[in-house]
């Protein structure tokens, strides 16, 4: 395990000048500029304030973007903060809130944000480098450079709607919540306080052979190996040494852990500078060329063909080995022992799970079918795809950038040899060449590929990736296809450079051909993916003709009636949804976890009243009242088994589909994980009891998670048995449920009126005596609001019928003899005469024998010794055993299997007095 | 056709006989729907009404049909379409789902059927559902997209809606009903059940979410209409080609049914089940005797047909049964008098036969160990007897303990049938004790 940390580059952060000033109270001194150096390399990034710089993220090709507002640090210098203005990518934007752009965002377009709800104090080890941003003013088109470093902005997002940007935000306002630098007093490491460092799994430094390290051992790959290339570039590429993680005192651990609380979605909070020119030297740009350069070609690496390449791949990352070259060293790599593969797998299937933003999402769920072996590569494919789809010049694009390219594969080249870093031996020349050799003949074959298309016609390209109906198959080949265009470009530069066998040019080669779907990534900020019929789910169809409304009273009555109207209040529940409300609530202002459990029979208004409490919630958090959360809905009725319980929770949260088990991990991972910007998720579980197994692994996990300390996870759960936690839950999992319990009472009468009346809103379409008859009635017999909704819409259909103004009693008695009285008597009644004998010959050979049960030829002799006393002529056993039957498919009488013949015992279903009652009348 | 119908007033005998049958085997066996409902006006209004509102206004329902076998729930539900459909409005608006519950007989494959009849296959291409949880998720999701006012109304069916609710959990009626109680796509669930308890089979939150509508239909047919309905089906329309045929054949049912031996068979028939289907039974079997030499049903058709109808298949295998099967089966009904229905073996029954042979029997003689054993076999196989539960495994053959699956009547009514029962064999028949 300990290879990872030998992996990775380590990057020293160093204040410098003398510090412009020192806060007293906080004990904090301010800097104007910071260094960031790769360590064992002399040069060194400054980031001074003021600079626009890209910020660590969970999603690596798409870092955050942010101005630095101001730097500060303690009196140790252990610690080193910075204060923030966020700007949010498209991609960070909801996909349906993108709609409110009303055009097509730019690729490259980022908004500045003007939300509350990110926290805009970071740790300045996160800065990853500096990054050039450009202001575009009003209707301005955006420039069509091919730089990809340059970002634009436009309008500011708060979250809710996009604005025009007042012109120059000025330094002075934008950083209004929360300036206060929150470090600690120097001395960081107080006991408890350390303690409690070493408990969490800080962010970036990954301290024991925990999953989550290999997850970022594989998902963090690509910088890696960007970084071991650049060697020379200390801002492009981040890495951190797990001895870091020693050092890393408890204030930092719980500033990154705030950074991460503050930063999920849209919400970043950020500054422009407009007016002030990027202050890059031409170092910088430089390394910002190379930088990009070596994300596409670690994007390559991280692309292989095929999946068994793929795999190998992944065993050469483990390895001590630093520069992850592509798969063909894999086939050298085979004496990895057994375990380090399983590790493999497990990263493999990890690797998919960075907790994904939108853009990942809707890629993902398409890509579900792969199941566990769903690689960020294929989404990629993707992404270029639709860029391909999207953009209008997908050529024109590719081929200009072709004389930068040659400026960079030049300095790339440069790099490579003066790097120290950089053992270019420990892959075998060999294997290098055939991956070399690999590449290019894909390339070629795409490149033929190509030429049968046209590629130059966009129009063809966008009907290419229109229709919906494709096989997986079909599409990615054109996935690839769309790639290719871009790859044509670089493999014409590839042969160009290539000269002579030298190991440098074929490696250079591959990393030419590397280069191109990097590319894609890096311009991924389209977020509306074109082909939503792949995994839109179909509807019914609509309906020729609009639904007709309601013509007079009662039908209108009988709409506010249906159980499925949505009323205005929950009238009777108003204690219950407080309740929830301020649980709900309380969590989701302090960032916090917990669990509840609802019961109550059926009927009661659990799920409505939470329901009731979400979206109150959801409008409070829409008016910035509390900070917005994330309301899911799973219910144990509507999964076929309770493990899907996993893949439903993964599904709506991250749109991601799963197996059960690889869903369960990769939940695991989300609430485990610290993770930037996260948004306190709630979660109902209705039907609890369905989920429970013998096992009792998914009500654990449930129950689990939210005392999870990074998970801000709060589950609500439901059932209709009061005592379920008792009853049916081992201890561990009724401990972890915890004692929030609340059961909803049935309701009594008044408030079973009190629903009604408040449904009715008014409209006047009952008696009093009516309404008050329904509710008595049905909270005698069970307080199911829904039974009570149901009788009056019987009530109102009645009374349409019997053409009276008003509901009445009468109509009610009516509706509620039809749904409750018994139907038994009335079946006996309407039975045939020989039935009718049946039955009375059963009765007298039970009181005969004393017994409750009697054979068939036992009933038999009674019923025609019957028969002959009604004079009736009696019948075969035959038709004996066929009137029996048929009062066993009533279920009149219990039966045994009917194979058994005269055998077969007999007892009623109904008790002796209703049977002698019901014949007596006739 | 009509001209010629014109043309060949009278047609010859042969040729209306087939006719007769043809239409007439077309109304019994087909089951063709009645113009108008005879004594089920009420539910009809009721489920007419209540589908109506389903596919016009777009409210959800549920609803179970209550009734014995035979009492006409889906000819109910058949002439309900029926009549539903004749509105334009509602043609073009609602989709049809039927279930059957011996059909689909887990809730994985009713929900791949759901998808298939609402084409919602269509919709995603040549999707393959990979799993069971998918295919739920992905028609539950369907159904929530639509709402009320602007989806098409689904009408789902469910034939046998008993055997629905021993599915695992009833997820499929919860979330059918669940739908209906919820602002998604309009739907009316329809159960067709002859259990009386249904309701009680329901989970409990299942049952919350059922409407509780049930529409109960049991038969208060009472022997009059009976008699009309079989007039009635067994009756020519007008338009039959030969109207001098028809008339003839109308008037000879008439008298058939006013017959006072007819009339009795009936009255039989009736007392025993109000079920359509065992009248349609003795309906055919009288239909076809009809031919060109016996152009009309004639009221010993009848008692013939009924005899066929009531005849015991018990009795009657007794008759294909050898000599030696016979007396081992009135052996073991002594056996049964005096033991009271304990159970006997071989050995019991062989050796009841030998007490015959010794005292009475002049025309039979003793019959091999082998060969008694063969014949016993031979009654086992056709289930007159049926060994006793759980005896099967270590006894030897001759000693295991059976039971006789025949009443006394039955033995006694088929000795009397029997070709050329020996006397004696008879007379011990008959006699109290061995």
């Amino acid at each position: 395990m300990t290879y990872f940390t030998r992996q990775r580059v380590r990057r020293v952060y160093k204040w410098r000048g003398e510090p412009l000033s020192f806060n007293r109270k906080l004990k904090t001194y301010e800097y104007s500029s910071l260094a960031i150096s790769v360590e064992g390399l002399a040069r060194a990034t400054i980031i001074t304030t003021g600079q626009h710089i890209l910020i660590e993220g969970e999603d690596d090709d798409n870092p955050y973007v942010a101005r630095v507002v101001r730097l500060f640090g303690d009196e140790s210098g252990k610690q080193k903060k910075a204060v923030v203005q966020w700007f949010v990518r498209v991609s960070e934007v909801p996909p349906f809130k993108l709609k409110l752009l009303g055009r097509k965002p730019h690729p490259q377009e980022i908004f500045y944000y003007q939300g509350r709800s990110c926290d805009d104090e970071v740790d300045a080890e996160s800065i990853l480098r500096p990054v050039q941003v450009k202001r575009l003013v009003g209707a301005a088109p955006f420039p069509d450079s091919d730089d990809k470093d340059t970002l634009y902005v436009k309008l500011s997002w708060d979250s809710k709607t996009f604005k025009v940007m007042e012109s120059e935000p000025s330094l002075a306002s934008s950083p209004p919540a929360c300036p206060k630098p929150s470090l600690p007093p120097s001395p960081p490491c107080s006991p408890p306080a350390a303690a409690l460092a070493s408990r969490a799994p800080p962010r970036h430094v990954l301290p024991t052979p925990d999953p989550a390290v290999m997850r970022r051992a594989t998902s963090g790959e690509v910088r890696c190996n960007g970084a071991t290339m650049s060697t020379g570039k200390a801002g492009a590429m981040e890495a951190e040494s797990l001895h870091s993680a020693t050092k890393l005192s408890a204030s930092k651990c719980l500033s990154s852990k705030r950074r991460n609380a503050s930063a999920r979605t849209p919400g970043v909070r950020k500054k422009l500078e407009l007016c002030s020119p990027e202050k890059m030297t031409r170092d910088d740009m430089l390394l910002q060329l190379l930088d990009k350069e070596l994300e596409k070609e670690a994007m390559l690496v991280q692309r292989p063909p095929s999946s068994p390449l793929h795999t190998l791949d992944l065993v050469e990352r483990l390895t001590p080995i630093r520069r992850a070259h592509r798969a063909p060293v894999a086939k050298d790599a085979v004496p990895v022992t057994p375990s380090t593969l399983v590790i493999n797998k497990l990263s493999a299937s990890e690797m998919d799970s960075p907790p994904s933003s939108a853009r990942d999402d809707s890629t993902r769920t398409r890509d579900g079918h792969a199941g566990a072996s769903v690689s960020p590569q294929q989404g990629d494919e993707t992404e270029a795809e639709l860029l391909m789809g999207s953009f209008k010049t997908p050529k024109r694009r590719n081929a200009t950038p072709g004389r930068s390219y040659a400026l960079r594969g030049q300095t790339a080249e440069v790099d490579d040899e003066n790097s120290p870093v950089l053992p270019a031996a420990i892959t075998p020349r060999g294997s290098k060449r055939k991956s070399a050799q690999l590449v290019s003949s894909r390339i070629r074959k795409q490149l033929n590929l190509l030429d049968t298309q046209d590629l130059s016609s966009d129009g063809d390209d966008e009907d290419e990736f229109l229709p919906s109906k494709k096989e997986q198959q079909s599409s990615s080949e054109e996935e690839e296809a769309g790639l290719d265009s871009e790859e044509e470009v670089v493999m014409k530069r590839g042969r160009h450079t290539a000269a002579g066998s030298h190991t440098p040019r074929s490696k250079r080669k591959t990393r030419s051909s590397m280069r191109t779907p990097r590319k894609t990534p890096s311009k991924k900020t389209t977020p509306s993916t074109p082909r939503t019929p792949r995994h839109a789910t179909p509807s019914i169809p609509s309906r020729s003709l609009p639904a007709r409304q309601p013509a007079n009273v009662l039908e209108e009555a009988r709409e506010r009636l249906h159980v499925s109207s949505v009323p205005e209040s929950l009238p009777c529940r108003e204690q219950e949804f407080q309740d929830i409300y301020s649980f709900v609530e309380s969590r989701i202002i302090d960032g916090t976890g917990g669990c509840m459990y609802i019961s109550g029979v059926p009927g009661t208004g659990k799920t409505a009243t939470v329901h009731e409490v979400m979206r109150c919630l959801q409008r409070a958090a829409d008016e910035d009242e509390i900070p917005p959360f994330h309301f899911i809905e799973i219910n144990g009725m509507k999964m076929t088994d309770p493990h899907q319980a996993y893949v439903q929770v993964l599904q709506k949260l991250t749109g991601q589909k799963a197996t059960a088990d690889h869903a369960a991990a990769l939940l695991e991972k989300r609430f485990d994980n610290p993770a930037p910007r996260k948004e306190t998720t709630v979660l109902l579980v209705d039907e609890l009891d369905l989920l429970w197994t013998r096992k009792q692994n998914v009500m654990y996990n449930l129950f689990d998670w939210p005392t999870r300390r990074h998970a801000r996870l709060v589950v609500l759960t439901i059932a209709n048995t009061m005592d379920l936690p008792e009853r049916i839950m081992i201890n561990r999992v009724a401990s972890r449920l915890g004692l929030t319990r609340m059961s909803f009472q049935p309701y009594s009468f008044k408030q079973l009126q009190q629903i009604i009346m408040s449904r009715l809103n008014k409209a006047k379409a009952f008696e009093e005596d009516a309404l008050q008859l329904v509710s008595r009635k049905v909270a005698a017999l069970s307080g199911d609001a829904r039974r009570c909704l149901d009788i009056c819409r019987r009530a109102t259909e009645i009374c349409e019928h019997s053409a009276t103004g008003l509901v009445g009693m009468s109509h009610v008695m009516e509706a509620l003899n039809e749904m409750f009285s018994s139907s038994y008597i009335m079946a006996i009644k309407c039975a045939s005469v020989q039935e009718q004998l049946f039955l009375r010959a059963v009765i007298a050979e039970f009181r005969r024998l004393g017994l409750e049960e009697a054979t068939f030829q036992q009933v038999f002799v009674q019923h025609q010794a019957l028969c002959r006393v009604e004079g009736l002529k009696p019948i075969s056993v035959s038709e004996g055993l066929a009137v029996c039957q048929r009062l066993g498919a009533c279920r009149l009488l219990l039966l045994e299997p009917s194979h058994l013949g005269v055998m077969q015992r007999i007892r009623l279903n109904v008790s002796q007095d209703d049977v002698l009652y019901a014949l007596k009348a006739d | 056709m009509s001209k010629r119908k014109v043309k060949n007033d009278h047609m010859p005998v042969g040729e209306c006989i087939t006719q007769v049958q043809k239409i007439l085997r077309e109304r019994l066996c087909h089951q063709q729907l009645p113009q108008k409902l005879v004594g089920v006006e009420a539910q009809h209004k009721h489920l007419l009404e209540l589908l109506k509102r389903t596919a016009i206004h777009g409210e959800s329902n549920s609803v179970l049909i209550v009734g014995p076998r035979g009492a006409g729930k889906t000819m109910l539900l058949k002439c309900v379409l029926r009549d539903l459909l004749e509105e334009k409005e509602v043609q073009k608006n609602l989709l049809q789902v039927y279930l059957n519950g011996l059909l689909q007989t887990d809730d994985r494959i009713a929900l791949k059927e759901i998808t298939r009849q609402l084409h919602l296959e269509n919709v995603v291409g040549d999707r393959v559902f990979g799993s069971f949880a998918e295919n739920l998720a992905f028609l539950l999701d369907a159904l929530k997209k639509g709402d009320r006012s602007s989806s098409c109304p689904v009408l789902f069916i469910l034939d046998e809606f008993d055997l629905f609710a021993h599915h695992k959990n009833q997820t499929l009626l919860y979330n059918l009903f669940d739908v209906s109680q919820s602002a998604q796509a309009p739907i009316a669930v329809v159960g067709l059940t002859c259990r009386l308890d249904v309701l009680e089979l329901l989970e409990k939150r299942v049952k919350s979410r059922f409407s509780h509508r049930q529409i109960h239909l049991l038969s208060s047919l009472t022997f009059s209409q009976y008699l009309d309905q079989v007039q009635a089906q067994l009756s020519l329309a007008h338009d039959f080609p030969d109207t001098k045929f028809a008339e003839d054949w109308n008037a000879g049912i008439k008298t058939l049914c006013e017959d006072k031996s007819v009339e009795e068979v009936l009255q039989k028939h009736f007392n025993s089940s109000k079920d359509f289907r065992s009248k349609h039974m003795l309906l055919m079997l009288c239909l076809s005797r009809v031919s060109v030499a016996n152009p009309a049903i004639k009221p010993a058709d009848v008692l013939e047909a009924s005899r066929l109808c009531l005849a015991d298949a018990k009795a009657n295998m007794l008759h294909g049964l050898s000599i030696l099967e016979l007396c081992l089966i009135i052996a073991m009904k002594h056996l049964n008098d005096i033991y009271e229905g304990e159970p006997f073996n071989l050995q019991m029954v062989h050796n009841e036969f030998k007490k015959f042979l010794q005292r009475k029997s002049n025309s039979m003689y003793n019959y091999d160990q082998p060969v008694v054993m063969k014949a016993f076999e031979h009654l086992q196989q056709l289930e007159l007897i049926r060994p006793v539960d759980g005896s099967l495994a270590k006894t030897q053959r001759e000693y295991q303990l059976m039971r006789l699956m025949l009443d006394h009547s039955q033995i006694m009514e088929s000795l009397q049938k029997y070709p050329q029962c020996p006397t004696d064999v008879k007379q011990w028949a008959m006699s109290a004790f061995g």
